[in-house]
């Protein structure tokens, strides 16, 4: 059979494409280059690799480059020991099939993932606020009135307390992702482990585990590329400066900072795009070692 | 009449509406600012004022968030779509977007001969040849105290450093009221109600401020980490959860009466005013000892500025010759007591707080924030290194010398003065 260019596959692929070249794949390209640029004396002037010698090479810029990243190291690290850890476990006992008024529960944990991260950064500062917030009282209440402290105020708490506000916000998203993998997995498995013996916790972790593996790893891989592309939640809860004392800056917020400026500071778009280029540079290199090194190596199962 | 003609008539009279609306020849002026609390004010008391006396002009008052006011106008200005007139910050906010051609040159305004250099000094270049904005308000730093708490303690207002504490101090024992109103959380206060308005005390106002500039003094010298071991002392007098209290936590805090004193700039006034039930007085920054002279931070702080990309450049000059006028200083003081007239024509004020503010202009030296001109032109940027220090100082996390020789590090690393 001759080959015929088929016109339709490139007529239905056209908008998409049009489209998502002009939004998304044309500023990329234009923001690494504008990364190679710097503002000189009368307009701009082709730099090199200049920026990114000051981001890594200036005291100043590479300590604030380094806690920005090392920030959002831990920021990525408690979204995935507690935030995939419990959406698996609601998924596990959401598909119990014995378990009345499910549907309610999972609509209610769902909930604050549809929430603006304005809202949940506002309604978190208020409910944690030392003066008129109600955890305080709440603690009060329950006699641990002393294991309170102004959380979103000091250094070392900061960052994990908005991490773990994260984590309640987006928990729903695992647990529908899972939710969805466990129901998919066929009767006739189950049936046949529970023949042979195998039934309740065993069941969990010896058939469905390896069964939703593929699933976790892409849970995983967009909590990585959503967390470090975060910027919102800290920016509605601290502000652009991150405090206290830089505690809570991540890459997002030091892109802000750096590319728009901030109270006097002036923007500069040359070094907010080199710090854009890095952060992009980070996430490939994370999606593709996912890509390479895991999920080709995943077993998949056919049913 | 037939079904067309009918159609024809209400086409006609739609086109006739449409032409006699485009012949009026209105042209509308869109104010960028930073001050979306004065909304109303300019809504209801400014803006008619203007469009009385200028038929033909509208002008629109559109306002963003403060904190994100420079990025927003900066991309805007790029963009192309920033409105006609521009609400100025002092210094190198300004300058930076008249060197690169976003503000017009100003300098020829007839009403600019109402305003006296060192009001104008804000909005220049180094060398004073062009201004481009036309000043509006300074602010005045200090403390806003409640008079019914202060008088139920029978405290007396401090004048001196050891008063001040005095009084702190029997605020903090007898227990009722919280006797500073400020938080640590969004940083700011800490250097620009803190720092930089007790600091002008230490420093000498101007002339340690310029000698900075000039490089003949360092920030590690006594008068400019003085001001931080008064701060480190502050910490035991904020209260419960300071760390992470905001902005507006400590506002609420005062205006509520739980708080005695709060560390002030004069913009507040308005808006406490709507807000208290109990009587406000103010005092000055307290001087080390009783009789010294005492300098006090008359911050200028807005001026408003032509986008030199305006559609309609002519329009706009009148309303900037309006705005430099006697008449607006008069409009602009009393609609907001706390913005002080800029204007060398006298202005009465009505608000007593207000006034009680203007006052200290008598007995005490002017002087501007120290980190704003030229300071914070490079990078690390002086004043938000200060926020961070301040900061530290007050949590304690830093020591007072720490904290002044980190931010002379961080300002000799660039500014050849100083190096």
């Amino acid at each position: 059979m001759a080959f015929r260019p088929r016109l339709h596959v490139v007529v239905f692929l056209a908008p998409a494409v049009l489209v998502y070249t002009a939004v998304m794949i044309w500023p990329l390209f234009n923001t690494l280059r504008l990364s190679l640029y710097t503002a000189g004396e009368g307009g701009r002037a082709f730099a090199g690799l200049a920026n990114f010698a000051t981001l890594f090479g200036d005291p100043r810029w590479s300590a604030a480059f380094w806690n920005a990243l090392g920030n959002n190291l831990w920021f990525f690290v408690v979204h995935m020991a507690v935030q995939n850890p419990i959406g698996i476990a609601l998924a596990a006992i959401l598909s119990q099939p014995r378990l009345r008024f499910a549907a309610l529960y999972r609509s209610a944990i769902f909930i604050p993932t549809i929430l603006s991260f304005v809202i949940v950064g506002f309604a978190w500062k208020l409910i944690l606020s030392p003066i008129w917030g109600i955890a305080p009282g709440m603690l009060d209440a329950v006699g641990l009135k002393a294991l309170f402290a102004p959380w979103l105020g000091r250094e070392e708490y900061a960052l994990t307390t908005l991490a773990l506000i994260s984590v309640w916000q987006f928990v729903g998203i695992p647990m529908m992702l899972i939710y969805a993998a466990l129901l998919s997995i066929p009767e006739e498995i189950l049936e046949a482990g529970e023949v042979d013996g195998i039934t309740g916790r065993a069941a969990f972790f010896r058939i469905k585990l390896p069964l939703i593996l593929p699933a976790i790893g892409i849970i995983s891989i967009l909590t990585f590329v959503g967390n470090f592309n975060a910027f919102d939640l800290i920016y509605a809860a601290q502000g652009a400066l991150a405090g206290p004392n830089f505690a809570t800056d991540i890459l997002g917020t030091f892109l802000y900072r750096t590319f728009f400026g901030f109270q006097l500071q002036l923007g500069d778009p040359h070094m907010g795009a080199a710090i854009a280029s890095a952060m992009f540079a980070i996430i490939l290199a994370g999606v593709c070692l996912y890509l390479f090194a895991i999920q080709s190596r995943m077993r998949r199962y056919q049913f | 009449m037939t079904r067309s003609g009918r159609i024809g008539l209400m086409l006609a009279t739609t086109w006739l509406g449409t032409a006699l609306a485009a012949g009026a020849q209105e042209v509308t002026l869109s104010i960028e600012s930073w001050r979306n609390d004065d909304l109303t004010i300019w809504q209801d008391q400014i803006i008619p004022a203007f469009e009385a006396g200028h038929p033909g002009i509208k002008v629109a008052f559109t306002p963003s968030a403060p904190a994100e006011y420079n990025a927003v106008l900066n991309s805007k200005l790029d963009a192309g779509s920033a409105g006609d007139l521009v609400t100025c910050r002092p210094f190198d906010a300004s300058l930076a977007l008249y060197q690169g051609g976003k503000l017009a040159d100003l300098s020829d305004l007839a009403s600019m001969a109402n305003f006296s250099d060192v009001a104008k000094s804000a909005w220049q270049t180094d060398d004073g040849a062009a201004t481009f904005c036309v000043p509006m308000a300074s602010v005045i730093h200090g403390f806003i105290y409640n008079k019914d708490a202060f008088a139920e303690l029978g405290l007396e207002v401090p004048a001196t450093e050891a008063e001040f504490f005095a009084v702190l101090d029997a605020i903090k024992a007898e227990g009722s009221y919280v006797p500073l109103a400020m938080g640590t959380n969004d940083q700011w206060e800490a250097a620009t109600m803190g720092y930089n308005n007790i600091g002008p005390n230490y420093w000498k106002g101007e002339d340690g401020r310029l000698a900075l500039i000039r490089g003949e003094q360092k920030l590690t010298d006594e008068p400019w980490v003085a001001p931080f071991r008064q701060l480190a002392r502050w910490k035991d007098y904020l209260g419960d959860g300071f760390e992470a209290q905001t902005y507006p936590d400590s506002q609420n805090l005062f205006t509520l009466g739980r708080a005695a004193i709060y560390p002030a700039g004069s913009w507040e006034i308005s808006g406490f005013n709507s807000l208290v039930d109990f009587e406000m007085g103010a005092f000055p920054p307290p001087v080390a000892a009783a009789g010294d002279e005492c300098h006090i931070s008359d911050h200028t702080d807005i001026a408003i500025g032509l986008n030199a990309a305006s559609k309609h450049p002519e329009e706009a000059k009148q309303f900037l010759e309006w705005v430099g006028s006697a008449e607006f200083a008069a409009l602009y003081a009393n609609a907001l007591p706390g913005f002080f007239s800029l204007n060398s024509a006298p202005v009465a004020m009505a608000d007593p707080l207000a006034e009680e503010f203007v006052s200290w202009r008598d007995t005490c030296k002017s002087t501007i924030r120290s980190t704003y001109q030229i300071l914070s032109r490079g990078t690390p940027n002086l004043e938000n290194e200060t926020w961070n220090a301040s900061v530290s100082v007050i949590k304690g996390a830093e020591t007072p010398e720490a904290a002044a020789a980190r931010l002379q590090a961080g300002l000799a690393s660039w500014y050849a003065p100083q190096k």
